[in-house]
C-alpha cells in the first residue's frame, strides 16, 4: 500500500498533473479578462449610480431654469399691411393663422399672417354722410370694437372665427358679426361728433355693453346697451340707456371702462388720471383725480386682463401700474402700484396679454418691451423697427406678435414668453396684488377664473415649513437628547438593550400612520382635552422630580433591590398614572375655569384655534424625529471614551457633574449633528403635515393655527398642475429648495460627525 | 434638599423620564393601533335602546352597535344644540352604529346618557352586510321568492331556508363576477388590442389594398368577439334575474318593514345569539376576509387585498432594481474607487441622499421618469395608443423606479458597512494565494458581506413599503381596477396603476365620504402596515446583530 502511494506520488511528480503551459496561459488570460471585466463592470455601475443620483440635482435645475429666462422675439416675415387705409387696430386669432386689421375707413380685413394674403374684407358703414372719427375696443378676449362717427353715432362689431376640420385639417372661416345690431347706435342724442370713445362688454350674465363718448363740444355721454333676443324670430333687439358723466378739466386722451361697469377711467391730455364711479348710473361721481407723473404727459393707457389694473405710459417712456385701493377713509383711490423699466422714448402703444397680467409696449423709437404686471419684470426690450411703433397685436396664446411701423409695414414675429410671472422678488418679497389694500405674501396658485392673478409667494410655504419644523423640534429635542444621555450613560445595559431598538424601530414607522393618527385621533383628542394637554406639559417634569424626591424616603430594603439605572422603568407607572389622572380631570378643569369649553375660551379671548394645528403637528412630527435624533445622539454620548468619564469620577465628580463637564462637551458635535439631521427630516416631512394640518398657507407662528409646508404643497398641487407651466416649475423649484436645504444640513451634520469620530479615536 | 439638587440626582431622574415618555408613546401608539385595528372585526352585540327626547317628550328607539363613548362638558353639548339639563356639568354620550343608511340617511348617531332609558340586547337581531349602503340591523320577518312569501321568521325551517337562499344568491353573484372579470375583461382587452393594431396600421402608411385586407381581417375578429360578448351578456342577464328572485323582509327597530333583495347581501350574522366560540370563529373569518377581499363602497367597506398585493409587487420590483445597483455601487466605492477627497465627497453625498425628503424623489420621478422617459417610450413604442399614454403616466414601474432611487443610499450604506467589517487579513490571505482581485472579491469578500447586503435590502424594503408621499405623484391610486399581475399577457403589467397600503390609509382616512364608517378600516390597515414594517426591521436588526457577533468572534 505504502509503496504504491509513494510511487504514485513520485510518478505524478514526474508527469505533472498541471495543465499544459498553453492551457495555463489561456486560463490566466481568462482570469485576467474576468478580473478586468469585473473591474470595469463595477466601475461603470458605480459611476452610473453616482450619476443617477446627481441627475436629481441636474434635472430639477433643468426644469426650474426656464422660469428665470426672459422673453425672446424672432422675426419671421414683414409685409405691407393688407387693407386700403391706415389700421386703427390689429389683432390675431387664437390659432395664430390669421390677423385682423380694423382700417381707419371702416374697412375690416382678415389676412393670412404668414403671407399677408387677404382672406376676407368687410366694411362697417355708418349713417349716410357720417365719417369715422374715433375707434374703441373692449377687452381683447371679447373682441368687441366700436367706431364713432361725426353724427354722434357708434357702430359695434366683433370678429368671429368658425373652426372646422374637413379631412382632419384645421380650417378657419372668419366673419364679422354685429352683436348689437347693424344699425348704428345714437350715443349722443344731440348728434355731436364723438371724438373720444370708451367701450366695454360685460362677460357675466346677459350680453351687455357700455359706451362712454366725448363729444366735440366737450360733453361726456354714456350708453348702456342690453340685448334681448326674440325667442320666435331670433331677431336681436338692442336697448340703450343713455346718461352723462360729470365734466372733467381737460380733454380726454383715453377713456376706459371696467368690466363690472362700476368705474370709468379717463386719462386726459394734461397728464391726469380720473376715476369716475358709475355704480349708480344716474349719478356718476368723480371720485379721484391724480397726476400720473409730475411733468409728464400720458401717451398710452390700457387695462391689463380683468380690467382691474391700468398700465400708464408717458411721453418720457415711463411705465407704471395703477389700480383702485381703499384709503384710510375707505374711499377708493387710484394708487400707483409699481413701475416698470422705462423705455427710451414716448410710449405709443400698449397691448395687454389675453390670459395673464402681462403686456407688450411699443414706443416712439421703435423699441418693443415685454413686461409683466405682478412680478414687475421686464422680460425684453428690443429695437424692432425704425421710427415709432404704430400698433402691436399679440396672439391670445402669447406665441406670436405683430408690430406695425410708421410706413404701414407689418412685422410678424414669434414670441417666447412662457414664464413671466416669476421673479426673485415675486417669490420672496411682498407683492401688491390686484384688489388688495397692501402688499402681501400670498400663495394662491390657481382658481377657476382665467383673469385670476396667480400669487406665487414662497414665503407662506417657507414660513409654514419652518413653523412645523420648529414646533416639532421643540417637542422632540428635549425628549430625544435627554433620553439619549440617560440611555447612553445611566441606563443599565440590560434595559438599554431593549429600549434602544424599540425607539429605533419607530424611525421606520411610516409617517402616513403618524399623520393619520395625528389628524384623526390626536387632533380631536387635544381639542377635547386641552386642559390635560397643558397640565401634562407643565406637570410632567414636576411629577417626575417629586417621584425622585420621594424615592429617597422609600425604605432602603426596597431601594436596594432596584439597582441604579432603572429610574426610567420606575417612572413608567408615574407617567401613565399622571397622564390618566390629567385626562380624567380635564373636563372638570374646563367646567371650573373655562366655562365648559377651553377652546371656546380661546376664541373668546381672540386666539384662533384650528383643530388641526401646529401643536398637533409638533407632537406628531416630533414623534417622527425623536428616533432620528435619539439614535445619533445616543451613539455620540455612548462612544465618549470611558477613560475620560472614569477620570472625572475618580476625581470626585458626581455622575451628573461628569455628564455636564465631560460627556456633553465631548459629545456635543455629535448631538449637534443629530439635531441637524432631525431638523432636516422635519423640514422635508410630507405626510404628517399633509394630514395633521389644514394646509392653509398662512404667515404666522400661532401654535393653534395650521400651516402649509413646501413639501405638502408639492404633494397637493403637483398632480393637478399642467406640465411645463409656470406653476409646475415653481413646484419643482420648491423641491429644489427642499433638496438643497436638507442636503446642506445633512452635509454639515455628516462632516461634524466625521470630525468627532476622528477626535474620539485620537483621545 | 439643596444638597440633593446639587448632586444632580433629580436631573438624572428627569433624563430618565424623557426615555420613559418616549417609550410610553411608542408602546401607546402601537397598542392604540392594535386595539382599534383588531377590535373592528369583533362581532359586537347589538343593543336596542329607548331614547327619550326631553324637548318633545317623545320616545323613540335606536338599535345598533355601541362604537364608543365619550365624556364632554355639558356646555359643549348645549352649544351643539343637545338637550342637556341645567344641573349637569358633564355628560356622557354614546356613538351608535345604527346602519340602515338607505333608510335613516346616517349610519352613525350620538345619544346622550341622560336620554337613554333602557338598554336591551334582544335575541334574533340580524346584522346584514350588504354590497352597498353599509350594514343593516333589524329583525327578520319573512323570506320571499318572486314576490311571494315562502317562509316566515317564526317558522322553524326559516333559518335553514334562508341559509340555502343566501348561499344560492352568493354563488350566482360569484358566477356573475367571474364572467364580468375574466371573460368580459378578456374580450375588452382583445378589442382594445384590435383597435391599437388598426391604429398602428394607419400609422405605417401601408398601400391601400393591404390596409383594406388587414382591416377586414380585424373587423372579422372584432365581430367574433362582439358575438361572444353578446352570449356572455345574456348569461349575465340570466344570472342577474335569478339573483333578484329571493328577498328578505326585515323589520327595523321603529317598526317599519323593509324588503332586502338577497342579491345585495354578503353575509348575515346574529351576534346576540352567538356563543363566545362562534364569535371567535367569526372574528378570524372577518380578519381573513379583510386581508383577502377587495374594497367596496369607495374603500369604506371590504378588504384591502389589492393594496397589499400592490405594495408587495411594487416593493418586489423595486428590490430587483435596487439590489444589484446598490451593491455594485457600494463595492465600487469601497473596493475600486481611489480613496481620496473626491471619493469621500461622493460617499458623503450618497449618504446624505438618504436624508433628502422623499417628496423630492417623487417630484423627480414624476418629471424625469414619467413625463420625460415615459413620454419618449410612448412616442417610440406605443405610438398607436396615443394620445392616451401608456408609460407616460404614473404607474407601477415608475413608482418602483422612484423608490429604488430613494432606497439606493440605504442599500449602499449598509453594504459598505458590511464590506468594511470584513477583516483585511481575509482579503490579503486570498490575494497571497494568487487570486485575482475579482476572484477575491466575488469568492471571498462578497459572500462574507452578504448579511450586510441583506440588511440593506430589508431596510430598503421597509422604507419603501411605508413611503407614501412620492408614490402619490408617481403611480399610486385610490382604486385600481386591475391587479398589476394577472393572467393576461404579458402577466406583469408595469404600466398599470396600483393600490398601496400607505396611500390607502391616507385616502380612506382623509378623502373618504363616510369617515366614521371607514375609521376602523384605517386602523386595521395601519396595523397591517405596522406589522409588516416592524417584522422587516426586526429581521434586519437581528441579521445585523448576528453579523456583528460573528465578526467579533472572528477577529478574536
Amino acid at each position: 500500500m505504502m509503496t504504491d502511494s509513494t510511487s504514485n506520488a513520485l510518478s505524478s511528480r514526474r508527469q505533472s498533473r498541471l495543465p499544459s503551459p498553453e492551457l495555463r496561459a489561456k486560463r490566466r488570460r481568462v482570469r485576467m479578462f474576468k478580473n478586468g471585466l469585473s473591474r470595469w463592470g463595477i466601475t461603470a455601475a458605480g459611476f452610473g449610480v453616482v450619476f443617477s443620483l446627481a441627475l436629481i440635482f441636474i434635472y430639477l435645475f433643468y426644469e426650474v431654469m426656464p422660469v428665470f429666462k426672459g422673453a425672446t422675439i424672432d422675426h419671421e416675415v414683414t409685409f405691407q399691411v393688407p387693407g386700403d387705409a391706415q389700421p386703427l387696430h390689429l389683432s390675431i386669432e387664437r390659432y395664430q393663422e390669421m390677423g385682423l386689421n380694423y382700417g381707419a375707413d371702416g374697412q375690416v380685413t382678415f389676412f393670412n399672417l404668414d403671407s399677408g394674403e387677404v382672406r376676407l374684407q368687410d366694411q362697417l358703414v355708418g349713417n349716410d354722410g357720417a365719417d369715422i372719427t374715433v375707434f374703441a375696443r373692449g377687452e381683447d378676449i371679447g373682441g368687441l370694437v366700436a367706431y364713432g362717427y361725426t353724427d354722434g353715432s357708434v357702430k359695434l362689431a366683433r370678429a368671429d372665427y368658425q373652426v372646422t376640420f374637413p379631412d382632419d385639417q384645421r380650417y378657419i372661416t372668419p366673419s364679422l358679426t354685429r352683436p348689437y345690431g347693424d344699425t348704428p347706435i345714437q350715443l349722443d342724442p344731440e348728434g355731436a361728433a364723438i371724438i373720444q370713445l370708451g367701450l366695454q362688454e360685460s362677460t357675466r350674465g346677459a350680453r351687455s355693453a357700455m359706451l362712454v363718448g366725448y363729444t366735440n363740444d366737450g360733453r361726456y355721454v354714456t350708453a348702456r346697451l342690453t340685448t334681448r333676443e326674440n325667442l320666435f324670430t331670433g331677431a336681436v333687439e338692442t336697448q340703450v340707456a343713455r346718461g352723462v358723466l360729470p365734466a372733467l378739466p381737460a380733454q380726454p386722451q383715453t377713456i376706459l371702462i371696467d368690466k363690472e361697469m362700476r368705474s370709468v377711467f379717463v386719462a386726459d391730455v394734461a397728464g391726469y388720471l380720473h376715476y369716475v364711479d358709475i355704480r349708480n348710473p344716474r349719478e356718476p361721481v368723480l371720485q379721484h383725480s391724480v397726476r400720473a407723473a409730475p411733468g409728464e404727459y400720458i401717451t398710452a393707457v390700457d387695462f391689463l386682463v380683468g380690467t382691474v389694473s391700468l398700465i400708464v405710459g408717458t411721453d418720457s417712456g415711463r411705465l407704471s401700474q395703477w389700480f383702485l385701493v381703499r384709503d384710510a377713509e375707505n374711499n377708493s383711490i387710484l394708487q400707483r402700484i409699481r413701475d416698470f423699466k422705462s423705455h427710451p422714448a414716448a410710449i405709443t402703444h400698449i397691448a395687454p396679454e389675453y390670459l395673464r397680467k402681462g403686456f407688450i409696449v411699443g414706443d416712439a423709437s421703435g423699441t418693443v418691451g415685454v413686461h409683466y404686471g405682478t412680478s414687475a419684470r421686464t422680460l425684453l426690450q428690443q429695437q424692432m423697427v425704425d421710427g415709432a411703433i404704430a400698433g402691436i397685436a399679440l396672439s391670445p396664446v402669447n406665441r406670436r406678435l405683430v408690430v406695425l411701423d410708421q410706413d404701414q409695414n407689418l412685422h410678424v414675429s414669434e414670441l417666447w414668453n412662457r414664464h413671466p410671472q416669476i421673479s426673485f422678488s415675486a417669490l420672496w418679497n411682498r407683492v401688491w396684488y390686484e384688489g388688495r389694500s397692501d402688499p402681501e405674501y400670498i400663495w394662491q396658485s390657481s382658481s377657476g377664473n382665467d383673469e385670476f392673478e396667480s400669487k406665487f409667494s414662497l414665503v407662506p410655504l417657507s414660513i409654514g415649513t419652518l413653523k412645523a419644523a420648529f414646533f416639532a423640534m421643540l417637542f422632540a429635542m428635549p425628549l430625544a437628547i435627554m433620553g439619549a444621555i440617560y440611555t447612553a450613560y445611566f441606563m443599565t445595559p440590560k434595559l438599554r438593550g431593549a429600549v434602544k431598538p424599540t425607539i429605533e424601530i419607530m424611525e421606520a414607522l411610516p409617517t402616513v400612520i403618524l399623520g393619520f393618527l395625528a389628524g384623526l385621533w390626536l387632533a380631536p383628542f387635544m381639542e377635547n382635552n386641552l386642559p390635560a394637554v397643558f397640565s401634562l406639559l407643565i406637570g410632567m417634569p414636576i411629577v417626575m422630580l417629586l417621584m425622585a424626591f420621594l424615592w429617597r424616603y422609600v425604605p432602603a430594603v426596597i431601594r436596594g433591590r432596584v439597582a441604579a439605572g432603572w429610574e426610567a422603568a420606575l417612572l413608567v407607572p408615574v407617567v401613565l398614572g399622571f397622564g390618566w389622572a390629567m385626562v380624567s380631570i380635564s373636563p372638570y378643569i374646563e367646567v371650573w375655569f373655562f366655562d365648559g369649553s377651553m377652546r371656546q375660551w380661546f376664541t373668546d379671548n381672540g386666539i384662533t384655534y384650528d383643530q388641526r394645528n401646529a401643536m398637533v403637528v409638533g407632537v406628531a412630527m416630533g414623534f417622527a424625529v425623536i428616533p432620528t435624533i435619539y439614535s445619533i445622539a445616543e451613539d455620540a454620548v455612548f462612544n465618549v471614551p470611558k477613560h475620560l468619564t472614569q477620570g472625572s469620577l475618580a476625581l470626585g465628580a458626581t455622575p451628573w457633574q461628569t455628564v455636564l463637564g465631560v460627556v456633553l462637551p465631548t459629545a456635543s458635535p455629535g448631538i449637534f449633528s443629530a439635531i441637524m439631521i432631525g431638523f432636516g427630516r422635519a423640514v422635508g416631512e410630507t405626510m404628517i403635515v399633509l394630514m395633521a394640518t389644514g394646509n392653509s398657507p398662512i404667515v404666522n407662528f400661532n401654535i393653534f393655527e395650521g400651516m402649509r409646508t413646501l413639501s405638502a404643497n408639492i404633494a397637493v398641487e403637483l398632480p393637478e398642475t399642467a406640465v411645463g407651466s409656470s406653476h409646475f416649475r415653481i413646484l419643482f423649484l420648491a423641491a429644489l429648495v427642499l433638496l438643497t436645504f436638507t442636503f446642506i444640513l445633512n452635509t454639515i451634520a455628516e462632516v461634524v460627525r466625521q470630525r468627532l469620530r476622528q477626535r474620539y479615536s485620537s483621545l | 434638599m439643596k444638597q440633593w439638587f446639587r448632586s444632580g440626582t433629580p436631573w438624572i431622574w428627569l433624563t430618565g423620564g424623557a426615555v420613559t415618555i418616549s417609550i410610553v408613546m411608542v408602546v401607546g401608539l402601537l397598542s392604540l393601533i392594535a386595539v382599534r385595528g383588531l377590535s373592528h372585526f369583533w362581532p359586537g352585540s347589538v343593543a336596542e335602546v329607548t331614547i327619550f327626547d326631553p324637548r318633545t317628550g317623545e320616545t323613540s328607539s335606536v338599535m345598533g352597535e355601541i362604537v364608543r363613548s365619550e365624556t364632554i362638558t355639558a356646555q359643549m353639548a348645549r352649544e351643539g344644540g343637545n338637550p342637556v339639563g341645567e344641573d349637569q356639568d358633564l355628560v356622557t354620550r354614546y356613538l351608535f352604529k345604527q346602519g340602515n343608511r338607505d333608510q335613516f340617511g346616517t349610519d352613525f348617531v350620538w345619544h346622550f346618557d341622560s336620554t337613554m332609558q333602557d338598554v336591551r340586547y334582544p335575541q334574533g337581531v340580524m346584522v346584514i352586510e350588504r354590497r352597498e349602503w353599509g350594514n343593516f340591523y333589524g329583525f327578520p320577518v319573512a323570506l320571499m321568492t318572486d314576490g311571494l312569501v315562502t317562509v316566515t321568521a317564526d317558522d322553524p325551517a326559516f333559518a335553514a331556508q334562508l341559509e340555502v337562499a343566501l348561499a344560492r344568491a352568493i354563488e350566482r353573484a360569484n358566477a356573475q363576477r367571474v364572467i364580468e372579470r375574466r371573460d368580459v375583461g378578456r374580450i375588452n382587452t382583445a378589442i382594445e388590442r384590435i383597435r391599437l393594431t388598426e391604429r398602428g396600421l394607419e400609422l405605417q402608411q401601408l398601400p391601400d389594398e393591404e390596409l383594406a385586407s388587414q382591416r377586414a381581417e380585424l373587423r372579422a375578429q372584432r365581430e367574433a368577439l362582439d358575438a361572444e360578448y353578446d352570449v356572455l351578456r345574456m348569461q349575465m342577464d340570466e344570472l342577474q334575474r335569478e339573483r333578484r328572485r329571493d328577498s328578505l323582509v326585515m323589520a327595523m327597530t321603529d317598526g317599519r318593514e323593509v324588503q332586502l333583495n338577497l342579491s345585495t347581501v354578503i353575509a348575515i350574522t346574529q351576534p346576540n345569539d352567538m356563543s363566545l366560540l362562534s364569535k371567535f370563529g367569526h372574528y378570524f373569518a372577518k380578519i381573513w376576509e379583510f386581508l383577502t377581499t377587495e374594497p367596496r363602497e369607495a374603500n369604506t367597506e371590504g378588504g384591502i387585498f389589492p393594496a397589499i398585493f400592490g405594495t408587495i409587487t411594487m416593493v418586489f420590483i423595486m428590490s430587483i432594481m435596487v439590489t444589484p445597483f446598490g451593491i455594485l455601487a457600494a463595492i465600487y466605492l469601497r473596493e475600486y474607487a481611489k480613496q481620496g477627497p473626491l471619493t469621500r465627497m461622493i460617499r458623503i453625498s450618497v449618504y446624505n441622499l438618504a436624508g433628502v425628503p422623499s417628496i423630492v424623489f417623487g417630484v423627480f420621478g414624476l418629471g424625469f421618469f414619467v413625463y420625460y422617459l415615459g413620454g419618449n417610450i410612448d412616442r417610440i413604442f406605443y405610438e398607436a395608443a396615443l394620445p392616451s399614454p401608456t408609460f407616460g403616466t404614473p404607474g407601477l414601474f415608475w413608482a418602483s423606479l422612484t423608490l429604488a432611487l430613494l432606497t439606493l443610499p440605504v442599500v449602499i450604506v449598509s453594504t459598505e458597512e458590511g464590506l468594511a467589517r470584513i477583516p483585511s487579513t481575509v482579503r490579503q490571505g486570498s490575494l497571497a494565494l494568487g487570486a485575482t482581485k475579482s476572484e477575491t472579491l466575488w469568492r471571498v469578500v462578497v459572500p462574507l458581506a452578504t448579511p450586510g447586503m441583506m440588511t440593506g435590502l430589508i431596510l430598503a424594503i421597509a422604507r419603501a413599503a411605508g413611503e407614501v408621499a412620492p408614490l402619490m405623484l408617481v403611480g399610486v391610486v385610490k382604486l385600481a381596477p386591475n391587479l398589476p399581475i394577472d393572467g393576461e399577457f404579458p402577466f406583469v403589467h408595469l404600466e398599470r396603476k396600483i393600490m398601496h397600503l400607505g396611500f390607502h390609509i391616507f385616502d380612506v382616512g382623509f378623502q373618504s365620504p363616510n369617515v366614521e364608517a371607514s375609521r376602523p378600516l384605517v386602523y386595521a390597515t395601519a396595523l397591517v402596515l405596522v406589522i409588516l414594517i416592524v417584522i422587516l426591521n426586526l429581521t434586519a436588526i437581528s441579521i445585523r446583530n448576528r453579523l456583528r457577533e460573528k465578526y467579533r468572534s472572528d477577529s478574536d
